[in-house]
């Protein structure tokens, strides 16, 4: 059997033009996706069973569902301060029940985006944000600006269907309807297929943002020589092309968001975007890395407020990135239990923040032994969304897409697993009150 | 010799093809690298295969070597996951975000086995 029009659950394209072939409720073959959506689809080997054990160096046993769950219930009912993490590989169903949870235990509630793309939110709560979507961009876009991001290895069909070579209403020629410009501090597998290459010394982004800001603003008489290694002829090229643009676009990643500046890179590269308005259409977008972690910011969003970093110690939603983002919580030392689901910290959080892991209870909820498997002392595995689990996913534009389900399988939903660990949690609670 | 350098991580397709099959060789293979430029890799008396020990404030982790002449002279990559987590700045300077590009790092080449994902982390607990 051949199921068409299936969402990818890996990255947030969310491409929704995939086959996927089926055979006995096996999936064998997956059709149109890239190389990373085909790998996810295929599935790997996964944990069979949950786990429990007392000493993070000794071995894992096979427990029951209501063992684990039970457990991790206890756990976080009797923490001061635990960590929930992760959430950006679940469907938006699992998240509301996430955000419930972690009212109950007076948590905070963090998602991938802490070590992603939560600056970006940061320089958005201080300039906005001038976007759309992939559909207007797909067929409006003339010039194309990645700014340390790079798609060929990151999001590998963006470039084919959003970007670069498809073909649109305003961009009928494809390839050709548009000038493509990648800013990075190395020349990626993007920048070769670029028209130009802008080449950055590492952590001067920021200084570059501001030289284009000075050119389109006619102030290039105040621009040095040399602005972050780039030449001030290149610069003043790129800015009168941008603001020659009809729809110009600038899509941009962690070599703004992860690199000196941070939120400052993203909220300087909004002004540019706002100003060069005053010439044509212009746009930004940051190039999410989940399928799903979008969806973790509306929800949380709508749910307290903020779209990440949520603490609920106080009984209302408290939100302070550089406080409650998790690596500040977990290098003061402060958090007492962490739950991580559908996210891996063990393998994405610098060593020294994991390390707190390795001192406190660490339940785990995942299909796959991973980073995070290691720190863990419960393993509950859960069905994978978007193959195992349908659902409400957001792709990187913040446009809702119901990711299909294409296999049954006898594993619990993430969304099941923390439903009896709420109730098992007000169970506690209410017996001791 | 030793090369002064400036370290960052970032994605590559095969880390992402691995992302669900972490405890594999394949994601050794996808993870566990340090790509610098040929003219780099020749200064330090590297060949591609042989492991190199990257060192900053924040830790060290030995891993072998790749070439990669995008780089521009000084510039080292490790793909993200636990073997790049070893050496990067923990503190996100009040925004939330650790380091994790554009770390002072030295390499060095070095007859030092690479950790297993396993054995890295084992380091953490």
């Amino acid at each position: 059997m051949i199921i068409k029009d299936v969402l990818c659950p890996f990255c947030g394209c969310l491409c929704d033009d995939l086959a996927v072939e089926v055979e006995n409720n096996k999936v064998v073959d997956v059709k149109h996706a890239c190389k990373i959506g085909a790998s996810k689809i295929m599935g790997h080997d996964r944990i069979k069973a949950p786990m429990m054990r007392d000493d993070k160096n000794g071995e894992f046993r096979e427990v029951s569902y209501d063992e684990a769950i039970n457990e991790s219930a206890k756990i976080l009912a009797n923490s001061k301060r635990p960590l929930l993490y992760g959430w950006a590989s679940g469907v938006c169903e699992m998240m509301k029940k996430g955000v419930l949870l972690n009212e109950e235990v007076g948590g905070i509630i963090d998602n991938t985006a802490s070590v992603c793309h939560g600056p970006s939110a940061l320089g958005v709560h201080e300039k906005g944000l001038p976007t759309g979507t992939l559909g207007q961009f797909a067929n409006r876009s003339d010039l194309v600006v990645f700014w340390g991001c790079n798609p060929v290895q990151a999001h590998p069909r963006h470039m084919s269907r959003y970007s670069v070579f498809n073909k649109g209403f305003f961009t009928a020629k494809g390839r050709k309807s548009r000038k493509v410009v990648v800013f990075d501090v190395r020349k990626t597998d993007t920048a070769e297929m670029a028209d130009e290459y802008v080449q950055v010394n590492p952590g001067e982004d920021y200084l570059v943002i501001s030289a284009l800001r000075a050119v389109v603003a006619d102030k290039a008489d105040v621009v040095p020589d040399s602005v972050g290694g780039v030449p001030k002829e290149k610069l003043v090229e790129l800015g009168e092309a941008m603001k020659g643009a009809k729809y110009g676009m600038v899509y941009f990643g962690m070599g703004l968001t992860q690199s000196r500046g941070k939120y400052k890179n993203i909220d300087n590269a909004v002004s540019l975007i706002t100003e060069l308005n005053a010439h044509g259409k212009h746009s930004i977008l940051p190039m999410r890395g989940h399928y799903n972690v979008t969806g973790f910011g509306q929800v949380c969003a709508w749910e307290t407020g903020f779209a990440n970093a949520v603490d609920m110690s106080r009984g209302i939603p408290y939100y302070n990135p550089g406080e409650t983002c998790s690596n500040d919580l977990l290098m003061r030392e402060e958090i007492d239990a962490a739950m991580v689901i559908a996210g891996d910290a063990g393998a994405h959080f610098p060593a020294q923040s994991i390390a707190r892991m390795g001192k406190v209870p660490v339940i785990q909820v995942d299909p796959f032994h991973n980073p995070t498997t290691e720190m863990a002392n419960i393993v509950i595995p859960t069905k994978v969304s978007g193959v195992e689990l349908e659902g409400t996913a957001y792709r990187m534009d913040a446009v809702s897409l119901r990711m299909r389900k294409l296999v049954d399988v006898d594993f619990p939903s993430d969304e099941e697993v923390l439903d009896k660990i709420i109730a098992k949690i007000r169970e506690i609670k209410g017996a001791s009150s | 010799m030793n090369l002064n350098a400036t370290f960052i991580s970032g994605r590559t397709v095969n880390q992402g093809c691995n992302l669900e099959n972490k405890t594999s060789k394949a994601y050794f293979d996808a993870a566990a690298y340090c790509e610098m430029n040929s003219g780099d890799a020749s200064s330090l008396g590297v060949e591609p295969g042989n492991n190199v020990k990257v060192t900053t404030d924040h830790g060290s982790v030995v891993v072998p070597m790749a070439i990669c002449d995008g780089n521009p002279d000084g510039l080292v990559f490790i793909p993200m996951g636990p073997w790049a987590n070893a050496v990067v700045d923990p503190d996100t300077k009040g925004c939330g975000m650790p380091g994790f590009k554009g770390i002072p790092a030295v390499v060095e080449p070095t007859d030092e086995k690479a950790p297993t994902m396993p054995e890295l982390m084992a380091r953490l607990k």
